[in-house]
């Protein structure tokens, strides 16, 4: 067990250096929502997120 | 010509190659999972054990990295991106094995799997017909991505049951917004190379499917 927690952290620290570029430009990048933009984003998560719930209750 | 008549020639022709990188990204999205899904049947037929997920996983991101940046504008690229995906479906196949043991475990399996087909069709069909651009969120979508792992490194040590829970519900709600960034981000012209594009999906649709079997196990009682 002690061999899967050091390759945990390996592939978590690798998933790290990964990302760190893209979210440096992104976060100086991102062009700026425009109205209602926001909105259908979170509408769609939020089906996700009730959709998920609804694949819980079928596997309960 | 004028320029009246030239903006339109352009912004169709730009609409044009969107829509050739779209057709290209989905075939090669296809085909990939299919060969994940081959290589995770024989990795089941091996009983490979659970360190075969990490050990698969840790080299695929490697190429992920390192090499697939530096091949994806040739047609060696997508010898990387079979390899990359070969070896992620390789690493699922013990991850599946372990499920299929477990009381309800075929259930959980066919229920992450079509639920995982239902939101990467449902959020790409909801990206091509709003036509809203979506890359506003990359920023955003990335810091919750960080903070996501740096929770699981640290689950890692603490082991916390309702923590896991948590990063494989953050995972799916931040996987389903990459794949409204990425499809939307195709539409616009941001991204051009296929082979990149096929690898952000996959990596999206693959989190959704492994999050989901993690979730459904837990909640079915099964864990």
């Amino acid at each position: 067990m002690e061999w899967m927690k050091i390759l945990g952290v390996v592939a978590g620290v690798l998933m790290l250096f990964a990302m760190w570029p893209a979210y440096k430009w992104w976060s100086q990048n991102s062009p700026k929502a425009e109205k209602g933009d926001w909105n259908a984003a979170l509408l769609a998560i939020a089906a996700v997120a009730a959709f998920v719930g609804l694949l819980i209750m079928l596997v309960r | 010509m004028n320029r009246f008549d030239q903006a339109i020639t352009q912004s169709e022709a730009r609409g044009v190659e969107a829509n050739k990188v779209l057709k290209n990204t989905y075939l090669l999205l296809s085909a990939t999972l299919a060969f994940s899904a081959v290589t995770a049947g024989a990795s089941m037929a091996m009983n490979m054990p659970p360190i075969a997920y990490l050990v698969a996983l840790i080299a695929a991101m490697v190429l992920g990295i390192f090499v697939l940046p530096r091949t994806a504008n040739s047609a060696s690229g997508i010898g990387v991106i079979f390899l990359i995906t070969g070896l992620m479906g390789f690493g699922l196949g013990s991850v599946l094995s372990m499920y299929l043991a477990l009381p309800k475990g075929p259930e959980i399996i066919a229920t992450a799997f079509g639920g995982t087909g239902v939101i990467f069709l449902g959020l790409s069909g909801y990206a091509l017909t709003t036509k809203r651009d979506f890359s506003f969120m990359g920023g955003f979508l990335f810091a919750g991505m960080m903070v996501v792992v740096i929770a699981m490194l640290a689950n890692i040590f603490l082991a916390l049951p309702a923590l896991a829970l948590a990063v494989s519900a953050g995972i799916i709600l931040l996987m389903s917004g990459f794949i409204l960034f990425d499809t939307s981000r195709i539409i616009h012209g941001g991204e051009t190379n296929y082979i990149m594009a096929t690898y952000g999906l996959y990596l999206s649709i693959f989190n959704i499917f492994i999050s989901l079997l993690n979730i459904l196990g837990v909640m079915s009682g099964d864990d």
